[in-house]
This record gives C-alpha cells, structure tokens and sequence, in this order.
C-alpha cells in the first residue's frame, strides 16, 4: 500500500488533490482512498490530506503517520516541523518553489526531493495561484504512480470543460518540467 | 455501477434509489454532505422540507411516516441529542422512518470529530440500531434498513463513522434502481396504523397504567423479533445483489454480528464501526492466523445479539475478548463493554477487557491495536487509551 500526505495552507485545493489523485488510481484500476484531516475549515490555516493507494482493498482508516510520499503545496510550511513528522528513507517530497533545492531551509537530509514552480505555471496559465492541480501534474509525471490520462479523467468530472480544460494545459505542463 | 465518491454522497444517492417520499433536515453543524445532496435534488419524487432545528426535521418525519410514507432524515452528536423526545415518539408509534447518524462526539466541551457517544446515549429509545463499517456497507444498510423498518413497524437508525466514512472518498458500487425497486417495493402502511382521513384513526393516544406497560412489553418483544427479520433481509439482500464476502476466514456473518478469524483464537476484538477496518488490516488474513486474533464485529445494538455473542463464544472458543469502546457511560463502563459482560453472564469462561479509543475523534492506529495484542496480560480489566 501506498500513502501519500498533501499539504497546504486553507484554499489551496489540498483535499481536492487528495481526492483527485485517489480518483486517478481508481480510473487506474487501483483500490484507492481520499480523505482529509477533518480540521476547522479556515482559508490560510495548514491543512492536511491524505490518499492511499494499493492491489488490495484499502481498510485502514486512520491518519497517515508514515507517507510514501508527501507533496508540500505551500513554501511556507516547510517552516513547521509538523510536515516532515515520519518521514522514511524511502520517502519522495514535492515541493512547490521556484528556489533551488540547496537555498531551503530545514530540508530533511539524505532523501529524494523534487520542486517544481508550481506558483509561476498557475500564475502564466490559470492567471491565478491556484496550484494544486499543478502539483498534481509534477506529481504524476516525477513518480509515475497514477497516469497522466486518468488525472485528466478526474479532472473532467470534477469541474466544468472551460476550467478542466485549464487545469489540464497547466498539469500538462507540470507534469512535462 | 461503481463510483468513487464521499461516503455522504454514496448514502445520499442510495436513499434517492429507495424512494422515500418525506425528508426533513436541520443543515447547520453537526449535519453531512447528505442532506445537502439530498437537497440539492432536481425532483419531484419526494419533498425535502428545511427544518428550523433537528426536533423539528425529527418531527416533520414522524408526521409524514404517520401518514403513511416512506420518510428519512439524517443528523449526528448535538443533533441527535436535540431530537432526543421525538426519536422516543417515532419508536412508540411504531413508525418505520430511517435515520442515518454520521456518528460524532457530544460537547461540553465542543468537539465536531467522530466517536459512537451520540447513537450509544439514545439506545434505549426502541429504535433498531445497525452500524456500517464501510461505505459499501453503508449503502447496503440504508436499503435493508427500510425494508426491516416496514416489516416490523419500528424506526431503523444506520450508524455510520463520521468524517471517518460520511467524508471518505472511495470506490462503491452503487446498487441498481431496478433491483432495489424489487427488494424494497412501494411502501404499503398496515391498515389501521396511519391517519387516513378515510379511515380515521387516533395514533398514540393516552394510556393507562393498565394498558401502557403491554404496550411497552410488546414494543420490546417486537424489538427482539426484528433479529430474525434483520438476518433474513441480510440473507435476502446478500443473494439478491450478490454480495461476496472479502474476508477469507469469515466464519460467522448474519446481519447482526459477523466474526473473522480462526477457531480458539488467543485474542478477538470486538467493535463497531469503521474501527473494525484498522484492526483488520492491523490483523490481516495471515496474521490472524499467524497470531491467532479474530474480529467479531457487533452490526446490530438494538436488538443485541446476546444469543449469537454466547453461541460464538461457545463455537469459537476465544480465551480472550478486548472490547474497543469509543463511546463511555460515564461513572460505568464503556457501553459494549457492559452489553456484552451482561450477556455473557455466568455463561462465558473468558477474560473480557474495554478499552476506550477514539473519543472524539482521537485517531486509533495500528501501533494502538498492536499494543492491546501485546500487553493484554498486564491490561487491567479498564482503560482508557490515550
């Protein structure tokens, strides 16, 4: 089984990624499972999300302690210990910045990290900071774990053409950098 | 046709499949994604009537039921409590509305996360209470639920974890209209039990001392018949939708309690709930054989399954049971805990433990179940695990 933990700050669209990737493996022939850390809903607060992905069906239900992977929608968490809390050797991070890896701070060591300026791709093509999709698409195209043509499927059911159409040219685009 | 969707949507679509005629709902916090949907339905085939508060959604149910319709209504924790009276008054006149309970903690203090507390504290309203452990199971339940509810005259609760399945996304197969409209015809009220102005009747009316304790010992005697009717519906349902069973060592499953594991195991669990997923795949397959761990999920509180707990006992032959608890009766014990000490009373050779896990929505992990595996010997016989 994998597990795969998204942050992001209150209006990122972190349990929408969450909820989309877990779709994408569905479409992908996978048992898959979507849900959020059930806090107060507050825009800018740190929120939490979670997927997993697995041949078998999935009945666990409790928070993921120990992600496989875990994708860092917002810079400014980095900052918060909290979001590298059970990390493993094992464990692949992305990361939305336009900074250079070596130039983060607090960075856990020793481990396999990615970034892609999700901000700067949403900004040129949405027109506005809305990244998660982004992300999603760098997502995919870094770790190979759901197809590119099941998250455009996702995306297609869950927003109206004009908006998924997009979102898709954005992912495209993240899922190519 | 299998979806993936949240748990509340896949229970919002399944009550449209069943057809009920009347839904009431209060849509403020503590309230789901269902009623919301349910709302949002472009249809003519029921009325959704916005309620002021949740006694009156409860109310608004308990009217339209005693005209002789199909009803629902949906609510959780303060809610729940809210509708406390009514809930008591659909049971006595014996009115087959279906609830679901996203099940969630009660304040003081607040707290909007999931435990059992708020299902376990209305127990004893004469309600038949079912709990789903999957949102697959959720689905199923709501279906069964009304056809146990007409049978038998008496309202059916279905539990279901909130945040835990109402906010999970997850594939489901969502059962066909078809299908269902065979399983669950229209709903045809027994004459003489509704207010038809045709055919005047008065429904709860004053009684007596005389006349009210029969009434009571009837209500109780229909409670425990229902076992029979939810064992059928189950059985039916099963045969109907073709549903298979995904756990290899599944011994024992009737609709009322279903237990996974092998012969003389050293240690079961026994829940409810969506718990019941992370103790199992805690424990899968190989290792409840490997370690000699069985599951035994208790689907129905009311009626409670005394009889099949006993008869498991007797055919299983557990040394040990762990009851997880995520629910108290303050002062007492964990609430399972003492249904299932009462029923095993001067009959069971084996050593029973309550943990209670979960309230209010304190996250159960497979390190906690580990460690109840583990140290059970030195456990006292009550605990809460922090």
């Amino acid at each position: 089984m994998i597990e795969i933990r998204i942050h992001g700050r209150g209006g990122q669209g972190t349990v929408t990624a969450a909820e989309l990737i877990a779709e994408a493996a569905f479409f992908d022939k996978k048992f898959s499972q979507a849900f959020p850390f059930f806090g107060v809903e507050r825009r800018g607060a740190p929120i939490e999300a979670y997927t997993r992905i697995s041949d078998q069906p999935i009945l666990l239900h409790s928070e993921i302690y120990e992600p496989d992977f875990l994708i860092i929608q917002d810079p400014t968490l980095l900052k918060i210990k909290n979001t590298f809390r059970g990390i493993k050797k094992n464990t692949s991070i992305l990361i939305n910045t336009e900074k250079d890896i070596s130039s983060l701070p607090l960075l856990p060591k020793n481990i396999q990290i990615k970034t892609v300026p999700a901000t700067q791709i949403a900004l040129k093509i949405l027109g506005k900071p809305i990244i998660n999709t982004v992300m999603l698409g760098a997502f995919a195209g870094a770790f190979k774990l759901i197809s590119l043509e099941s998250l455009k499927k996702s995306i297609l059911e869950r927003f109206s053409q004009e908006i998924a159409l997009k979102n898709i040219k954005a992912m495209e685009e993240a899922y190519n950098s | 046709m299998i979806k993936f969707q949240e748990g509340s949507e896949t229970i919002a679509e399944t009550i449209r499949l069943c057809r009920p005629k009347v839904i009431a709902a209060y849509p403020i916090t503590p309230q789901t994604h269902i009623v919301e949907s349910l709302a949002r339905s472009n249809t003519k085939d029921f009325e959704y009537i916005l309620a002021e508060s949740e006694m009156s959604a409860a109310s608004i149910v308990l009217g339209a039921s005693a005209t002789g319709v199909r009803t629902y209504t949906a609510t959780s924790s303060q809610g729940l409590l809210l509708m406390t009276e009514v809930l008591f008054d659909i049971a006595g006149l014996r009115l087959p509305v279906v609830m679901t309970c996203a099940n969630r903690a009660v304040s003081a203090p607040i707290n909007i996360w999931n435990d059992e507390q708020d299902i376990m504290t209305i127990r004893d309203a004469g309600w038949i209470i079912l709990f789903a452990e999957s949102n697959q199971q959720a689905a199923d339940l709501h279906i069964q639920a009304y056809k146990i509810a007409e049978k038998i005259s008496l309202p059916v609760a279905v539990c279901v974890d909130g945040f835990a399945l109402t906010h999970t996304f997850e594939a489901v197969e969502l059962r066909d209209q078809k299908m269902i409209d065979k399983f669950l015809p229209k709903y045809q009220p027994k004459k003489e039990s509704f207010l038809d102005p045709e055919n005047p009747v008065t429904l709860g009316g004053l009684c007596t001392p005389a006349t009210y304790m029969p009434i009571r010992k009837n209500m109780h005697q229909d409670l425990l018949t229902s076992k029979k009717i939810i064992k059928e519906t189950f059985l039916k349902f099963n045969n109907l939708f073709s549903v298979k069973k995904i756990f290899g060592d599944c011994k024992i499953s009737d609709g009322l309690i279903e237990y996974s594991g092998p012969n003389n195991p050293e240690l079961v669990f026994i829940a409810s709930g969506s718990v019941l997923g992370t103790i199992k795949s805690t424990y899968d397959y190989n290792l409840r054989q490997k370690n000699k761990i069985g599951v035994l999920n208790i689907k129905s509180l009311r009626p409670f399954p005394d009889k099949e707990i006993i008869n498991f006992i007797s055919k299983i032959k557990p040394k040990n049971i762990a009851v997880i608890d995520r629910s108290i009766s303050l002062g007492q014990t964990g609430i399972l805990f003492s249904e299932i000490k009462t029923a095993c009373y001067g009959k069971a050779g084996v050593k029973i433990k309550n943990f209670i896990m979960g309230l209010g929505g304190k996250n159960i992990t497979p390190k906690d179940i580990q460690n109840i595996v583990i140290n059970f010997k030195s456990k006292s016989e009550f605990q809460f695990v922090l």
